[in-house]
């Protein structure tokens, strides 16, 4: 009787498993079943995963991912974590994640390399001044005389180059935290970063200093917009892009922004 | 190739001419069998093209190739300031350990510290507790520069090293030479100067010509704390084009500069065996 009963539940495990499957286009396509492993910075910054613990879904990405996860037909328990450097992401041969989502801007030559998602986010570049620069006014003009500094992984190297082309050569850095250090160390002047981390860091990390201006995103032929990092030629992409999509039509997407994201209007445009 | 008997090769003669030949050939084929084996096989990989497309694409090449070059100069001019600085703090602290007077002794203390400290510690943390502590005190522009203490972290880490040489290579000197000397009537100083550092530096040049290299390539750590060297700017373009062949670039501009650099020290190293002998 007993034994009866249990494979009874377990025919139905199989039958809900399998409905599981049938549903959702991410069935079977993902490193494993059941699970969707996605993989976020090493640490994970602020706003974008509050307290470098993106299992708790507080903090815009965090929230997002399991956003994402959840209209994929993913439970929030069986959304796995992990962790990845920009260069394991890149690197040819079999990625750890089917997902990664760590503010990776959208560029046709990485996306020649792996696929990205439609982007969840568009990101405005931001000026971040330090203490002894903060009352610069947000000119090109001014912005050009200032020493720059910013990190030397991101989009913010060219639209440096291109757009503010500063007097003298800009300092890069590895990390967001050896940008403040050396905004600390009055080393620098001003760095450029998307806007959210901008404020963040102005507000909470780096003493006396100042957002004084962004840059429209669509002001350049390559705005930057944030895209969840797949393996080239990821069969998951058409299933994260629907259900991205559905998350912007429901108006789920613009609700999480404005949760986590502070309100970006109050910072004036550079022209 | 056989020659007859008449050009008066002796048959031992003969037997080594074809006992070299005989390891020519091996040499030879067994060289191409493993060029042959890379070219073939590495190839055949499953994720071959992956590879090679990030690692070795032309077109990548040469878009960030000159900017490398380019960069390549802030390594010269770091490493240009920095040798000089490091063979005499080098030579100092080597002499300040190896001081007799009992006054001094303190010296010696310091010598020993600083070695000890600086050669335990990792080149990249002292790179950023320099960079960025020393600055952060509060120094006006522009002596605050990543240029000025990330090149003086160098300085100190690899003086550590390079007096460690030295006081293995006054060491080296024969006590006798100094007992010698001494009984001549020169004082400990002149004893220093002209008997036994001439021969104790000629003795390191070769481990010394080595932390040059070794230098050369740690002028790069110096991209953690801002100055855009060929590493970073490498780094730059990996991120832009999410392709790793900009490294590959900057590994050859290094082979270039460094493989005749070891091959000098080598031939140094050479030929101060045959001089000993």
């Amino acid at each position: 009787m007993s034994k009866m009963l249990a494979f009874a539940l377990s025919v139905c495990a199989i039958t809900t498993t399998a409905a599981f499957a049938d549903g959702h286009c991410a069935a079977g396509k993902t490193l494993t079943d059941g699970k969707l492993t996605i993989a976020t910075g090493n640490p994970a910054y602020f706003p974008w995963v509050l307290d470098d613990a993106p299992e708790a879904g507080k903090g815009f990405e965090a929230a997002v991912a399991f956003a994402v996860a959840a209209e994929m037909g993913f439970a929030a328990e069986d959304v796995v974590w992990v962790r990845s450097s920009f260069d394991e992401a890149i690197q040819p041969g079999a990625k750890n994640f089917d997902l990664n989502i760590q503010q990776y801007s959208i560029t046709a030559e990485r996306d020649q390399v792996v696929d990205f998602s439609e982007p969840y986010y568009t990101a405005p570049m931001a000026v971040l001044v330090g203490a002894n620069a903060a009352d610069t006014p947000a000119t090109l003009e001014a912005l050009r005389a200032l020493k720059w500094g910013a990190v030397g992984t991101t989009t913010a190297v060219p639209k440096l180059a291109n757009v503010i082309a500063p007097q003298s050569d800009p300092l890069l850095y590895g990390d967001n935290a050896d940008v403040n250090a050396a905004i600390t160390a009055n080393q620098i002047d001003a760095a450029l970063f998307d806007l959210p981390t901008a404020l963040f860091l102005s507000a909470v990390m780096i003493e006396g200093s100042k957002v004084i201006g962004q840059f429209a995103p669509d002001q350049s032929d390559n705005p930057d917009q944030f895209g969840m990092l797949m393996e080239e030629g990821s069969p998951l992409k058409p299933c994260v892009d629907d259900a991205l999509a559905a998350l912007k039509a429901s108006g789920a997407l613009a609700g999480i922004e404005a949760e986590w994201l502070q309100d970006t209007t109050g910072v004036p445009l550079i022209e | 190739m056989f020659r007859p008997s008449a050009t008066g090769l002796t048959r031992r003669e003969r037997y080594e001419a074809q006992q070299r030949r005989r390891a020519l050939i091996v040499a030879s084929a067994s060289t191409a069998g493993v060029v042959a084996a890379l070219v073939v096989l590495v190839p055949l990989a499953p994720g071959w093209d992956k590879v090679r497309n990030s690692f070795f694409n032309a077109e990548v090449f040469a878009k960030s190739f000159p900017k490398l070059l380019e960069a390549f100069w802030v390594n010269v001019m770091i490493f240009a300031w920095c040798a000089p600085a490091i063979a005499v703090l080098g030579l100092l602290i080597a002499l300040a350990r190896d001081v007799k007077s009992p006054a001094l002794f303190p010296l010696r203390i310091f010598g020993a510290a600083f070695t000890d400290i600086f050669r335990g510690v990792p080149v990249i943390l002292t790179v950023y507790l320099i960079g960025f502590g020393i600055p952060g005190l509060g120094l006006p522009r522009p002596w605050n520069s990543p240029y000025i203490w990330g090149s003086l972290a160098l300085i100190l880490t690899y003086s550590a090293y390079v007096a460690e040489i030295f006081r293995a290579g006054i060491d080296s000197v024969h006590h006798s030479q100094r007992a010698a000397a001494l009984s001549l009537g020169l004082s400990e100083r002149q004893v220093m100067r002209d008997v036994v550092l001439p021969q104790a530096v000629r003795n390191v040049v070769p481990s010394q010509m080595n932390m040059l290299i070794a230098l050369q390539k740690d002028v790069s750590l110096l991209s953690f704390i801002g100055p855009v060297e060929i590493f970073r700017q490498a780094g730059v373009f990996k991120s832009l084009l999410a392709n790793f062949t900009p490294y590959v670039g900057a590994a050859l501009i290094f082979l270039v500069v460094t493989i005749p650099a070891t091959r000098y020290a080598d031939h140094l190293m050479a030929r101060q065996m045959r001089d000993r002998r």
